[in-house]
């Protein structure tokens, strides 16, 4: 065998798997949501876009993707910074703090459903403290505002990890001599987290954002879990075409609405935090 | 051992700023570990206790819940089916991703950056809507409502972090132990099954678990592509409308449990795999 041809041999495999379960899948969804009575329309999209849930689910999905993500990545720079400057016991606390990274979200949403249910874990307390005298409907329709709160902390509870992993990992790779230097020039711990850590940890945030914000975008089993359908989201609407109304076409086009967006936002996070040329650590 | 070297301060904090870090410290371990306990109280207390009013925040240790749902119809079958999906995607997407990983760190090629986009490029998109037409595209092929169908696709969720990690993992064995071994007589596949393969085979294992907790809390193509043959996060998922809450729990459970276990045996290779993953 002639070492030329080796490393193609090698990724032969992953790149024929890819092609037969990545790219080709991607073509058929992409073809069947252009489908409708054997012929090349664009009805699919108009008439799930059409449906009234549509824009509420699309709406939902934004919002609770602008008030996770946030949240996470200063909660998950805040944990690393932390966990940098540790010096005993950081080994522990940075298994218990990506406890959640092999948590799957239904499970995470069966969790905090403890919490929120009408006999659950916070009513228990509310009324163990006196603050209400009998265990009030959280997770109903009179309470949009608390599924949403539930649904979001879920999430972040959840998914704050993943964040944390590849930024704790981003943090190792700057070195320390810049810290030191820093320090002898006096900068406070405060200018030093915003002139070296954050600037440098730029490609380790694209990838926590782009990783974070797809994710985001694909949330279900949480919701299904927390707020049934008091909160549609886009992946619940295509579950429910595809099940429900066994609309094959339908769950097709709003799929490659999701993907769009989803492509839409990792060329904008690319551009926004793009590592200028030829600078590195 | 992470090759993460911390930035500690050389002068000591001050007593107050460090109550204050070991307190938020503790906070969030609270805020991590707290509902987790709260799952496991309901799940070791029996059905009654958890369908009443107030709640205990000290478990029972009945197990009831348990038992109701091992006594579930189909919940053990789906746990099965759970366990066998994992499996072959573990097994598929190490032996498919791995002589990828090796191509990426030892050698220059034509196409490489081609690749490596593909490979980047599927962490760009939702992966479980590519279940939809697959659902189709099984059936006829006679895959659907399989465990095999399902794996699958799993691996295909699996296989970009596996080509990842295991690039990370042969990056960090130097050449030249390899090319040690060649001037003594190796030849490339002795060298590897002798010397690499025995330095790699702990973080091997690392990323196989990684995938099989991949495959195991996956909920949205499991749902789609099986029907009969349900894993436990579809089964769940179906059940959780009409399910009496015990029985939630209790499944809340069975998932969480082996992920704990999971996460602490890959820990030490969390935060290699993913410094150079980055890159």
């Amino acid at each position: 065998m002639s070492p030329r041809y080796l490393p193609y041999i090698l990724i032969l495999p992953v790149t024929l798997f890819l092609c037969a379960f990545f790219l080709y899948p991607f073509l058929l969804v992409a073809r069947q949501a252009f489908l409708s009575d054997g012929g090349y329309s664009l009805q699919n999209f108009r008439e799930t876009m059409g449906y009234w849930k549509f824009s509420i689910s699309l709406q939902n999905t934004m919002l609770l993707a602008l008030a996770v993500v946030p949240v996470q990545v200063s909660l998950a720079l805040l944990m690393a910074t932390m966990v940098s400057r540790m010096k005993k016991g950081r080994d522990l606390v940075l298994y218990i703090w990506t406890i959640p990274l092999g948590i799957s979200d239904l499970a995470a949403g069966i969790i905090w459903f403890a919490i929120f249910e009408q006999s659950g874990f916070l009513n228990s307390m509310l009324t163990g403290l006196g603050v209400i005298d009998k265990p009030a409907v959280l997770l109903g329709y009179q309470n949009p505002l608390l599924v949403f709160i539930a649904i979001a902390l879920a999430e972040i509870w959840r998914a704050t990890a993943i964040m944390l992993v590849i930024l704790v990992a981003g943090i190792g790779l700057i070195p320390k001599e810049y810290y030191e230097a820093a320090e002898v020039f006096g900068a406070s711990p405060w200018q030093r987290f915003l002139r070296i850590t954050l600037p440098l940890l730029r490609p380790s945030l694209q990838t926590a954002l782009i990783l974070r914000v797809v994710l985001a975008f694909e949330v279900f089993a949480v919701v299904v879990a927390l707020g049934g359908t008091l909160f549609p989201v886009m992946m619940g609407q295509i579950y429910s075409y595809q099940f429900d109304l066994q609309n094959a076409g339908g769950a097709a086009a709003l799929a490659l609405v999701v993907l769009a967006i989803s492509i839409a936002f990792t060329l904008v996070i690319l551009r926004a935090l793009r590592v200028p040329k030829g600078a590195t650590i | 051992m992470t090759p993460v070297t911390t930035a500690a301060p050389r002068a000591a904090t001050k007593a107050p700023a460090r109550r204050v870090y070991a307190a938020s410290v503790l906070l969030l371990s609270v805020w991590v570990l707290g509902p987790i306990y709260l799952l496991f109280v309901n799940t070791l207390s029996s059905p009654e206790a958890v369908n009443s009013f107030p709640k205990s925040f000290i478990p029972q240790f009945d197990l009831g819940s348990l038992a109701f749902f091992a006594k579930f119809d189909g919940m053990l079958a789906a746990l099965g089916n759970s366990v066998i999906v994992a499996a072959m995607t573990m097994v598929m997407s190490i032996a498919i991703g791995a002589p990828a990983g090796y191509a990426l760190s030892r050698f220059e090629f034509r196409g490489k950056e081609l690749f490596r986009l593909l490979i980047l490029l599927t962490r760009a998109f939702p992966l479980p809507l590519l279940a939809l037409p697959l659902a189709v595209l099984f059936i006829r092929t006679g895959l659907d409502d399989t465990t095999f169908g399902l794996a699958l696709v799993h691996t295909t969720l699996a296989i970009p972090f596996a080509v990842l990690i295991t690039f990370s993992l042969f990056s960090g064995i130097p050449i030249e132990l390899e090319e040690a071994a060649w001037t003594l007589g190796c030849t490339r596949l002795t060298a590897f099954t002798k010397v690499v393969l025995p330095l790699i085979l702990p973080g091997i294992t690392a990323s196989a678990i990684f995938a099989f907790v991949i495959s195991w809390n996956e909920v949205f193509a499991a749902a789609v592509l099986t029907i009969e043959n349900r894993t436990l996060t579809a089964f769940l998922l179906q059940k959780l409308g009409d399910a009496p809450i015990h029985l939630k729990f209790a499944g809340g459970f069975i998932l969480v449990t082996p992920a704990l276990i999971f996460i602490f045996a890959v820990r030490k290779y969390l935060f290699a795999m993913w410094g150079i993953a980055n890159r």
